[in-house]
């Protein structure tokens, strides 16, 4: 993948870096429709779309490693959410959105009713928290029923807003859905789905999303240390603050290869505990990065003028979406303890070590 | 941007071939090792273990045949690395040999040294220790004193190294001396190979450690006699040829598994009654295990392709170090220790043989603040 995904990289982070100067990153300041069709227009929200349907049938590790990229400039657009949405369309044969999408798994509280006929859906009630939920077009939710799993393919027009944001000011809105959809809109999944599986897939974005915040956070550290002048010598000089950055970057390299560890497993079958693994690791590297980051930046790093915070929040707040640290932990650690001391290290080793060709 | 690349390690089937060969053979060979005896990780000394590893070809794997060795890859050598290490099998006797005296040799010895030394050592029969520290000189290697002077047809070295690992059990010791004393600090140094078993002048005297344990020695040189034809590469290059060695030294499994043992016994007692706040510390060390590992076997592909991965090698030795030096640590709030109970007893057992071993593990191969300086020097801030 390396000269393919080099290219992409370099123009998602020219696009990017266009798309989002230092006054419009933060919060959800970037969302414009000219700033998305400049995204579409690249192609990228249908990275993970096969190219049989349409889509640019790129890896995960390069559709989820450009989203890394994107996630330096502290831009925002709903590209990795788009992304996942049109994967799992796709992965039921249903046409990509028109427009940025987002996903979600039905919940307690949602009712689904089907036509005794096995024609027509209804789906009734509010999912919470959804990303970017104000600007999606389409939602792709995903539905236990009957026993099996189904996507439903739900237009703009299902659902109402109240809007809600996290506390990097992303929106993460209350959809109320009320809507009828026909049964080509609702189509069955593999077994490889599940609510779990979902929120997996989500965590894998996360850790990639932090991991590509965490590389902005070392490099606006490590500039400011060798700026800030104190004691007659910029304070990158003195060996305590050394140290500490030594350890924002030592955080910055697992969570990148974390990140790049939940990409590979994003299509595994048996990748659900790899993506724990990363999105657990990620998240520490966040809160532990993004404390050293702080430190060393002093008061000017607590201010809203500084773009520090742009980065610093969005690792406070993705570490906490589609399952913490201890959510995660609980699930691997659960498996971990089922296989047992005695296959506790093959445990590991399949986790680290799968690919798809092991798995073909 | 990204400053450090990791890279994945390649598919490999042949290598998960030989984990499974590997798997058999420990199973076999540890069948009767208890839990606390395995603790020691890469310090158990087993001369008879190590030979029968030399007959399987896993000693020096990569090398070349016609130095004894199998030309296997850096990944499949990785496999055997980790699958020893898991297993807290007694790998001491050819550890050094093979990862870094062997492959030092190799990349700057003579061919009589290469044809003397390698197929011993991957035949499981040389064991090697280095000679690095001194009393004064620990993290500052440059402030190495032994003294190596020209004479007739080689040198004569006095001098005092100190904390040298095994130098009682080992046949060859790679000894890092100051061959120019005019020289400025990097320069003017060199490696010489000293025959422990076989030079007059060298004296070898234990170092118990905290445990009661004789792994450390002081090895004092007075008047010892080297051949000329022990000098490793060329005189004055010592500096830069401990670099490299060091990059090796770093990189390996070695730098997070060496709690094991501890962290497997943790589960087995756990898995009785696993709760939930057991499985969420469980997980988080699993989580930290399966990027450590990832973040290594990058390094391991790295020294593969013949690049230089001192810089990654030193953080997934810092990363490393805190997550083996964290284990007791979590075992100690999990784990209730009741001396009624004997299960919990031998826990206690293994737990405090750990317990003594993490402060070593941010010292060897390089303390925690040197590789935090790599680090920072390799961020441009020094």
């Amino acid at each position: 993948m390396d000269d393919t995904f080099d290219i992409l990289a370099t123009t998602t982070t020219r696009l990017y870096a266009d798309l989002f100067p230092v006054d419009r990153i933060g919060g959800a300041a970037g969302w414009s429709e000219e700033a998305w069709r400049a995204l579409d227009e690249t192609g990228l929200p249908l990275a993970l779309v096969p190219e049989e349907k349409g889509g640019a049938g790129l890896e995960p590790s390069a559709a989820l490693g450009l989203v890394r990229v994107a996630s330096r400039s502290g831009g925002t657009l709903p590209l990795g959410e788009t992304m996942l949405a049109n994967w799992l369309l796709s992965e039921a044969d249903l046409p990509p959105s028109e427009g940025p999408a987002s996903l979600a798994a039905s919940r307690a509280g949602i009712e689904v009713g089907r036509s005794g006929d096995g024609g027509e859906w209804t789906l009734t009630g509010t999912v919470a928290g959804v990303p970017w939920g104000r600007t999606a077009q389409t939602l792709a939710l995903l539905v236990a029923h009957g026993g099996e799993t189904w996507i439903a393919r739900i237009p703009r027009s299902g659902w109402s807003v109240a809007e809600g944001r996290n506390l990097a000011d992303l929106p993460r809105d209350d959809l109320t859905l009320r809507t009828a959809l026909s049964a080509g809109e609702v189509r069955p999944l593999s077994a490889f789905w599940n609510a779990e599986r979902l929120r997996a897939t989500g965590a894998a974005l996360r850790a990639q999303e932090m991991a590509g915040a965490l590389e902005s956070i070392l490099d606006l550290t490590v500039r400011y240390a060798g700026e800030r002048v104190q004691f007659g010598k910029p304070i990158g000089k003195q060996q305590a603050v050394q140290q500490q950055i030594a350890v924002l970057a030592g955080q910055t390299a697992a969570a990148g290869a974390a990140a790049a560890l939940a990409a590979d497993a994003l299509v595994l079958p048996e990748g659900t505990a790899t993506i724990a693994a990363a999105k657990v690791r990620a998240g520490e590297a966040a809160g532990i990065g993004a404390a050293i980051a702080h430190q060393v930046h002093g008061a000017i790093g607590i201010t809203a003028e500084h773009s520090l915070h742009v980065f610093t929040k969005r690792l406070w707040a993705w570490r906490d979406e589609f399952g913490s640290e201890r959510a995660w932990s609980l699930y691997l650690g659960r498996l971990a303890l089922a296989a047992g001391a005695d296959g506790f290290w093959p445990f590991v080793t399949d986790a680290g070590a799968r690919t798809l060709e092991e798995v073909a | 941007m990204e400053r450090f690349s990791f890279p994945d390690a390649p598919h490999a089937p042949e290598a998960e071939q030989l984990r499974t060969e590997i798997r058999a053979f420990l199973r076999e060979e540890l069948k009767d090792m208890p839990a606390e005896a395995r603790t020691g990780s890469w310090t158990g000394f087993d001369a008879g273990f190590s030979r029968r590893m030399g007959e399987r070809g896993w000693i020096g794997m990569t090398w070349p045949r016609a130095y004894g060795g199998r030309e296997r890859s850096a990944l499949e050598r990785y496999v055997v690395l980790e699958e020893m290490l898991a297993a807290g099998a007694p790998v001491a006797a050819h550890w050094i040999a093979d990862r870094q005296t062997g492959p030092l040799i190799l990349r700057f010895g003579t061919e009589a040294q290469r044809r003397t030394y390698l197929p011993r050592i991957a035949a499981g029969e040389c064991f090697a220790c280095i000679g690095m520290s001194e009393p004064d000189s620990g993290s500052d290697l440059a402030a190495v004193r032994t003294r190596a002077e020209p004479v007739p047809g080689g040198f004569r070295v006095n001098g005092t190294k100190l904390w040298t690992t095994y130098a009682h059990e080992s046949h060859v010791m790679v000894l890092f001396c100051r061959t120019d004393p005019k020289a400025q600090r990097h320069e003017g140094t060199s490696q010489l190979l000293i025959d422990l078993r076989d030079t007059p002048g060298v004296t070898i005297r234990p170092i118990i450690d905290l445990q009661g344990a004789h792994h450390f020695n002081e090895v004092v040189f007075e008047d010892a006699f080297v051949p000329e034809a022990n000098l490793i590469g060329n005189l004055g290059d010592g500096w830069k040829q401990v670099t490299a060695e060091l990059a090796n030294e770093r990189s390996g499994p070695e730098r997070f598994l060496s709690s094991m043992t501890l962290l497997v016994e943790l589960i087995r007692l756990l898995g009785r009654e696993p709760g939930d706040e057991a499985a969420i510390a469980i997980g988080r060390l699993t989580a930290h295990l399966i990027v450590l590992r990832r973040l290594s076997r990058g390094v391991a592909r790295l020294l593969q392709d013949g690049a230089d991965p001192a810089l990654q090698a030193a953080i997934v030795k810092d990363l490393g170090s805190v997550f083996e030096q964290a284990i007791p640590d979590v075992a100690r709030a999990l784990v209730i220790l009741d001396p009624d109970e004997p299960v919990t007893r031998r826990f206690g057992e293994v737990l405090a043989r750990t317990v003594m071993s993490v402060p070593s593990f941010s010292l060897r191969g390089g303390a925690r603040e040197i590789l935090r300086g790599i680090i920072a020097r390799g961020l441009g801030l020094r």
